[in-house]
């Protein structure tokens, strides 16, 4: 009987890389587990917040594996570190998966799974769920835009017009001092220097393509007594939503908030869902306010914009048609101008609602949506992006 | 080769400890070592060994998890993996220091020697598990690329059927009757007793047994019993509920035995160790390691620690017994050595406990029962007096395959709409409910109808129902 020793043999063959493909799967798994979720996380408060570093903590279900096991509660046996233990002391919090018994792989804590995935993974995961082809994702993301041609570089071929002169001259000259330094070496006389066909230089053109770089989103909220906590909230999530769609379209995406009740003001993103105030609702106001933004820092020849309104519908019956006339003129200089009107599921629907006054508004770009429950943001924003998907396939 | 060592030298050490493992009384499969990196280490991990195991996405998961965990720093790897075949298989680590590796050599040899000598390893079948798996992993790679099976399925039924797969008959010793017999003992324990004055009495009521019922006792293999009595199953879908099924008892006893096995293991490492007469650098290194691997750890139960502690004592109170030892045990029949190996023989961690885990060790070891109480964890017994038996065995119901409620099939054709009844026999622990009833889904899958199973919630008879209309828990019994 002897003892076999096998070397060490590199990570190259099958046994190695044999995990790999229930890995792939795995994270196939995970993906469609987030994917199928991804309205939840969106819902849930926790996004809104947006940490520094932009991470969300995203809980998996579906992939855990299930067996009978006990209920965490059921008593075990630990052993103590330093000191002696009474009886009745404290001696740890109950985490999920603290339990490392023998066989404590069939307690359920060990099986609690979260990840984290950054906001734009997320968001990639997003349009995944919005069933977008890869190509026309791409259209959407990238807005490049032809500015003709610029400069890069130069070369040795092209046409005249394109001739660099101070550069073909520097060529004969560097072309010379090599000439005059072999011709000296070789004991042979100096002569003239002609330009040389291979001194030419030309100034090279390329098509001059840039990603659109400027968007502004402006937000706009009804910040009247009847919108409450909840309606707020449901808001946020919405423009939350339409930053990060329209930040992965742009380089540089500014927000404007606009708190309006019978008169508009802008306001820091703070104030903006913190803030109560009373009294009724002009509409119109923050419509108004808005188009002043515009054209005071965002003029549409220089900006995309995009504006979004939330309100619960309950306006002034006289400033309804002011209202339809601001968004009217909103809509014709906006990329994108949408309106949720947020409504409690079970509340009292006030005969007042704008989405019958936007009914008779066409404008293209111009979506009216209505929200009353958190599962609805999703299915809302879908629609309203649809708009902006036929969209780009119209500019396409 | 790393740190300064090659393999010429591991052999010429694993010589030595060879002639130590023949001279102490080990008696052991032929012995495999093979040299790998963290990574090979890690999907070894993930196949519990396995060298050419089935594909399926939770070794995927399984090995994520242990691969971030590890680049965390959260966990370390082991310094080896031994797999009970013949001959025995071991991984060592090719960056751990010669010291480490003679060490890890050591303690292999305790693992090869337990795996070739416990009783519940003896099913396992070690000589053949190489090409049992591969064949296996084959047949089932072929069942994948069928296009009349394919992947989903393949992946759908072992989602269900890893999650049944621990459900079964968890002793060894314990014979498993056939059918035949169990209706011969119905019969049996149908008829009337014997009774000499039968002339005189009134003739007693003769029950006639359901010998059709199915099961006629309660059945533990329940993915067996689905298999062999679910008509609507294709052979490839039996094929791999036995496979899940044997699999999982070739992994039982290493779970049965886990603390018995590790402890062996590191107390003959311990002893061979001692005796090489190694150099005073590697003497060193060695203490450190293995006070790391035999240090407890608070808040849990350190195997290595536990069942070193408990050889040790075995053959302590064999060779120098003390005297309130002597006064309640009389005399040792046998001594230390023949008593240990003895044990490792015939006994796998509940019995090993129950017989040996005294209440001095338990004070020695500072064990204590610890329960959850809202949001903390908290002391709920020390080991005084009163309560050292009871913490015994709180541990006894945690270790093995204590973890793993008992459930039983009652009854095939639970209330003639051929639903499966099951009992979970209850031992004071409820089922945890949202996993009850997952996997109960599951078995819903693989039986093809509803199923019930009968178990206590809160000292109360309930039974959790799963069928076409979803998931529901009533009280009473079925």
């Amino acid at each position: 009987m002897t003892t076999v020793f096998r070397p060490y043999s590199g990570s190259e063959g099958l046994r190695s890389d044999r995990s790999a493909g229930d890995r792939l799967r795995h994270r196939q798994k995970v993906r469609e587990a987030i994917r199928a979720n991804v309205a939840d996380i969106i819902a849930e408060e926790a996004i809104l917040t947006k940490t520094p570093d932009r991470v969300v903590k995203v809980p998996i279900r579906g992939i855990k594996e299930y067996r009978f096991v006990f209920d965490e509660m059921a008593p075990r046996v630990a052993a103590a570190g330093q000191g002696e233990i009474k009886e009745g002391q404290v001696v740890g919090a109950a985490l999920g998966d603290q339990s490392r018994l023998p066989g404590a792989g069939d307690r359920p804590g060990l099986d609690y799974y979260e990840t984290d995935i950054t906001i734009e993974e997320l968001i990639d995961l997003m349009f995944e769920d919005l069933q977008l082809p890869e190509l026309e994702r791409k259209r959407l993301r990238e807005n490049l835009i032809d500015h003709g041609t610029k400069r890069r570089g130069y070369r040795r071929v092209g046409v005249r017009v394109q001739l660099d002169k101070k550069r073909t001259v520097r060529s004969r000259i560097k072309r010379n001092i090599a000439r005059r330094q072999s011709e000296a070496a070789a004991g042979s006389e100096q002569g003239r220097a002609p330009f040389h066909r291979e001194d030419l230089r030309y100034r090279r053109r390329v098509p001059d393509v840039q990603p659109e770089s400027n968007a502004v989103v402006i937000c706009i909220m009804d910040t009247s007594g009847s919108m409450d906590a909840r309606k707020k909230y449901l808001a946020r999530s919405f423009f939350f939503l339409l930053y990060q769609f329209v930040r992965t379209r742009y380089r540089k995406v500014d927000l404007a908030f606009i708190a309006h009740h019978t008169h508009a003001r802008e306001v820091t993103e703070e104030e903006f869902f913190h803030k109560g105030e009373s009294g009724g609702t002009m509409i119109s106001s923050g419509y108004r306010k808005a188009l002043e933004i515009i054209r005071e820092r965002y003029h549409p020849s220089l900006w995309n914009v995009y504006a979004f309104h939330c309100s619960d519908g309950e306006n002034f019956a006289e400033d309804n048609r002011e209202a339809r006339r601001a968004a009217q003129e909103l809509a014709r200089i906006c990329n994108l101008f949408g309106y949720g009107e947020i409504k409690p599921p079970a509340a009292y629907h006030g005969d007042s609602t704008m989405l019958k006054v936007f009914d008779s508004l066409k404008a293209k770009n111009f979506h009216a949506v209505e929200i009353l429950r958190k599962e609805d943001i999703w299915p809302c924003f879908k629609a309203l992006l649809s708009h902006e998907r036929r969209d780009a396939e119209t500019a396409a | 080769m790393a740190k300064g060592y090659d393999i010429k030298e591991l052999e010429h050490w694993d010589g030595r400890i060879r002639e130590k493992v023949a001279a102490l009384g080990l008696s052991t499969f032929a012995q495999e070592f093979e040299l790998c990196d963290h990574e090979q280490m890690l999907s070894y991990m993930a196949y519990h060994g396995m060298p050419s195991h089935y594909p399926h996405w939770s070794y995927g998961k399984a090995y994520e998890r242990q691969k971030t965990l590890y680049e965390h720093g959260v966990s370390g790897l082991p310094y080896e993996m031994v797999i009970n075949a013949n001959p025995c298989l071991a991984l060592l680590m090719r960056k751990n220091s010669l010291a480490l590796q003679v060490l890890t050599i050591a303690h292999v040899y305790g693992h090869n020697d337990f795996f070739k000598n416990n009783f519940t390893f003896r099913a396992t079948r070690p000589a053949r598990l190489v090409s049992t798996v591969k064949a296996r992993a084959d047949r089932i790679r072929d069942y994948i690329e069928d296009p009349s099976i394919g992947l989903a399925r393949v992946e759908a039924l072992f989602d269900a059927a890893h999650a049944l797969a621990l459900q079964c008959g968890r002793n060894i010793a314990v014979r498993k009757v056939s059918r035949a017999e169990q209706k011969e003992r119905a019969r049996v324990a149908a008829e009337p007793p014997r009774d000499p004055y039968r002339r005189i009495h009134k003739a007693p009521e003769i029950s006639e047994p359901d010998l059709d019922r199915l099961p006629l006792e309660p059945e533990d293999d329940l993915l067996i019993f689905v298999r062999d009595h679910n008509p609507r199953l294709a052979d490839w879908e039996k094929d791999l509920l036995t496979v899940v099924h044997e699999e999982a008892l070739y992994f039982i006893p290493q779970i049965q035995t886990k603390i018995m096995n590790e402890g062996w293991a590191t107390y003959w490492h311990w002893q061979i160790m001692d005796s090489l007469d190694l150099p005073q650098d590697l003497h060193l290194e060695f203490l450190v390691r293995h006070n790391q691997v035999v240090r407890p750890i608070p808040g849990d139960i350190n195997p290595y620690h536990l069942g070193f502690k408990l050889w040790q004592d075995i053959r302590r109170r064999c060779d120098e017994p003390r005297s309130d030892e002597l006064e309640e045990s009389g005399a040792p029949a046998k001594d230390g050595l023949a008593t240990i190996f003895e044990v490792r023989e015939v006994d796998r961690d509940v019995s090993f406990l129950r017989r040996f885990l005294t209440k001095d060790l338990i004070r020695e070891l500072g064990l204590f029962q610890v329960e959850q109480k809202g949001k903390a964890l908290v002391a709920t017994k020390v080991a005084d007096d009163e309560n050292w038996r009871e913490i015994r065995e709180t541990l006894l119901r945690n270790v093995g395959m204590g973890g793993i409620p008992v459930i039983r099939v009652i009854d095939a054709d639970h209330g003639r709409r051929g639903q499966l009844l099951l009992r979970h026999e209850h031992d004071g622990r409820d089922l945890h409910l949202e996993y009850a009833e997952r996997t109960l889904v599951y078995l819903q899958e693989l039986w093809g109808r509803g199923v019930v199973l009968e178990t206590l919630l809160d000292g109360a008879p309930s039974c959790l129902k799963q069928d076409d209309e979803g998931f529901a828990i009533e009280d009473g019994a079925a």
